[in-house]
């Protein structure tokens, strides 16, 4: 019998009021997640949330059954950036998120789980990585399940694989700010605009095709990379962790309908099309299948009926 | 300061070696390094003749190799590492992991730089790979403000290269799939961006249109000069303005930076461009060999000419410069 995948949160990609964030993981610590990651992964001008802050809502979840797991930075340049790094990879408690090589290095020895912006695409890598202390990584969101299939044949024992299965797909990340510079302001006097843009600010194309998603310093896609209908798939291939990635509305719906789809409550293709309406552009699910990221496979394959 | 020259062909070599590079880096004709371009790059028979045109002038050949390999494609990188080391290239410039723990087990004596592929904006990270594979350089993303370079450089374990001149990527090189995202290719997964095969130009009653992967990116009135597609310096619309929203055509040149460099320590300046033809990169060297001869007789009486600059305008992508991220005031 395959082993039931576990589902897991990930950090809040956005910057959020803090009633607002911490309004949100109440309403976590009652949804079937079983492992939350908790941070600010993408700037570290966001300070709403303090690291004490981070701290309590990790408390409070914990308590609530849920594995922590505290992230990190995924672009690290100032020292002061190194510096609270430090701190939390040296928490003590929490499993720390590695989103970059700079905390990889504060890690090693003790266990760490890497996240989506450390490039692991083969398995010597992941071998090295597992060496250092790493128990659990995430799949580059860019390879497809052939590629996924190949690593898992290949994993170390002991190590875990998590699967970015929901959400704006995290594609670049840069010095400069382009919610700022939307904005017309300069990036060392943002005045923290992206609070305005919980979902991100979305980037059209000029014939209005909705095509990215500015967030700070980070660019995502405008569609919403979705794996519900995957799941039988992603369950015989031994993945261990399926991730969310927190949207500004109904990421408990989320949450429930992934849930439901794995505890087979729920069909995997009803699930797709409840999801697809809770997206704030629409879906897209290319690169699992070897495509473009920004390619939806069930449409692909009834355009070429046509 | 070293001067690192591109080559994407033979031609190009001779040129940069010619001109006065103190290196060249190249790549092979596939997708292990981020050039994978049609008609580009060499074959075994012109790497023999190109490291020894250079070793003959004194002149150092290096080798990217600083894509990203699946499980699929493992045995082409690990030949290609073999292959380098066997031509006896000075140095390899690697970004993956598993290259460069193949490289640094199998290739003791190999020298290793780290690509900046390897994404590494800070010390800790370059103690990682200086610990674990005995890197001797690594090239900085082109992300960094002057004062974060010269802290780096403060710290760092390893000899600093920075990008001095040519394309500019305002995203953190290995770290952007924006390219795969609209094409399914991308720098880690095929060694190209915003990849020639997937553009379209098409004449419209609103212009000319250029796309990518069928991704609207520009649009041209009648009249003006189309540029090359490139994902990250397109026109696109958000709140309702259409701008260059996440970068201008431009590139990047910092020869008016050369003191500053130097002084910081940086090791060695790189030119980007082995897509380029051999006369930008005979021009770009001529140039460069040239202002870091006269950093080094008088730095502080140092200026860049007006005639460098010019030269360079000629070659540059859009025929406009920056200086990028280094002149940022912040941080």
């Amino acid at each position: 019998m395959t082993k039931q995948p576990k589902l897991s949160l990930g950090p809040i990609a956005y910057y959020w009021p803090k009633e607002t964030v911490e309004a949100f993981y109440e309403r976590i610590a009652e949804s079937p997640v079983d492992i939350v990651y908790l941070g600010e992964t993408i700037c570290s001008k966001r300070n709403q949330m303090q690291y004490e802050d981070w701290l309590a809502v990790a408390e409070r979840l914990s308590a609530a059954g849920k594995e922590v797991v505290l992230s990190t930075l995924a672009l690290l340049e100032a020292e002061s950036e190194l510096q609270r790094l430090r701190r939390i990879c040296s928490n003590g408690r929490y499993l720390v998120e590695a989103n970059d090589m700079g905390a990889v290095q504060l890690m090693a020895g003790k266990p760490f789980v890497s996240g989506h912006s450390v490039n692991i695409y083969n398995e010597r890598t992941l071998g090295l990585l597992a060496r250092q202390g790493l128990t659990r990584w995430v799949f580059p969101v860019e390879l497809s399940h052939e590629s996924l299939a190949d690593m898992q044949l290949r994993r170390p024992a002991g190590v875990e694989t998590e699967v970015f299965a929901y959400g704006r797909l995290p594609l670049a990340y840069s010095a400069r700010c382009f919610t700022a510079r939307a904005r017309n302001l300069p990036k060392d006097d943002c005045r923290y605009c992206c609070i305005d843009y919980p979902d991100g600010l979305t980037l059209s194309a000029q014939d209005d095709t909705r095509f990215l998603a500015l967030n700070g310093i980070q660019t995502q896609s405008a569609k919403t990379f979705n794996l519900v209908g995957e799941v039988a798939r992603l369950r015989s291939l031994g993945v261990d962790v399926i991730r969310i990635s927190p949207q500004s509305n109904q990421t408990e719906r989320v949450v429930e309908v992934f849930h439901q789809c794995l505890t087979d409550q729920l069909a995997p293709a009803e699930g797709q099309a409840i999801l697809e309406k809770l997206m704030p552009v629409g879906p897209c699910d290319g690169y699992w299948h070897g495509m473009a990221g920004l390619e939806r496979r069930a449409q692909a394959a009834a355009e070429t009926l046509i | 300061m070293e001067l690192v020259c591109p080559a994407g062909n033979l031609p190009s070599l001779k040129v940069a070696v010619d001109q006065g590079a103190d290196a060249v880096y190249i790549g092979f004709r596939d997708d292990t390094n981020a050039r994978h371009f049609a008609g580009l790059n060499f074959g075994p028979a012109k790497i023999a003749e190109g490291i020894k045109y250079a070793h003959q002038r004194g002149v150092k050949v290096f080798v990217a190799l600083n894509t990203y390999p699946q499980p699929s494609g493992w045995p082409r990188w690990r030949a290609a590492v073999d292959q380098a080391a066997d031509a006896g290239v000075d140095a390899v410039i690697a970004a993956d992991i598993g290259v460069l723990d193949y490289a640094s087990e199998h290739h003791p004596n190999l020298r290793l730089h780290l690509s900046v592929q390897g994404s590494a904006t800070n010390y800790e990270a370059l103690r990682f790979y200086k610990e674990r594979f005995g890197i001797r350089r690594a090239v900085l993303p082109r992300v960094l403000s002057m004062s974060q370079v010269r802290h780096v450089i403060e710290n760092s374990p390893v000899e600093i290269e920075v990008f001095a001149f040519g394309s500019l990527c305002v995203m953190v090189e290995g770290r952007c799939i924006l390219s795969s995202y609209a094409t399914g290719r991308s720098p880690n997964n095929f060694g190209a961006c915003s990849p020639a095969s997937h553009v379209e130009w098409r004449e419209t009653p609103n212009g000319l249109e250029t796309r990518l992967g069928g991704v609207l990116i520009e649009r041209y009135p009648q009249g003006r000069n189309a540029g090359y597609p490139t994902l990250c310096k397109g026109s696109y619309r958000v709140d309702g303005h259409t701008y260059h929203a996440i970068e201008e055509p431009i590139s990047l040149n910092t020869l008016e930076l050369l003191p500053q460099l130097v002084e910081s320590g940086v090791k060695a300046v790189k030119i980007e461009g082995r897509q380029r033809s051999p006369v930008y990169v005979e021009q770009v060297t001529r140039v460069w060999r040239a202002a870091i001869d006269a950093c080094r007789r008088d730095p502080a009486g140092y200026r860049a000419k007006e005639e460098w600059l010019t030269e360079l305008g000629k070659v540059s992508e859009g025929t406009q410069t920056t200086l990028g991220a280094y002149h940022r005031p912040w941080q």
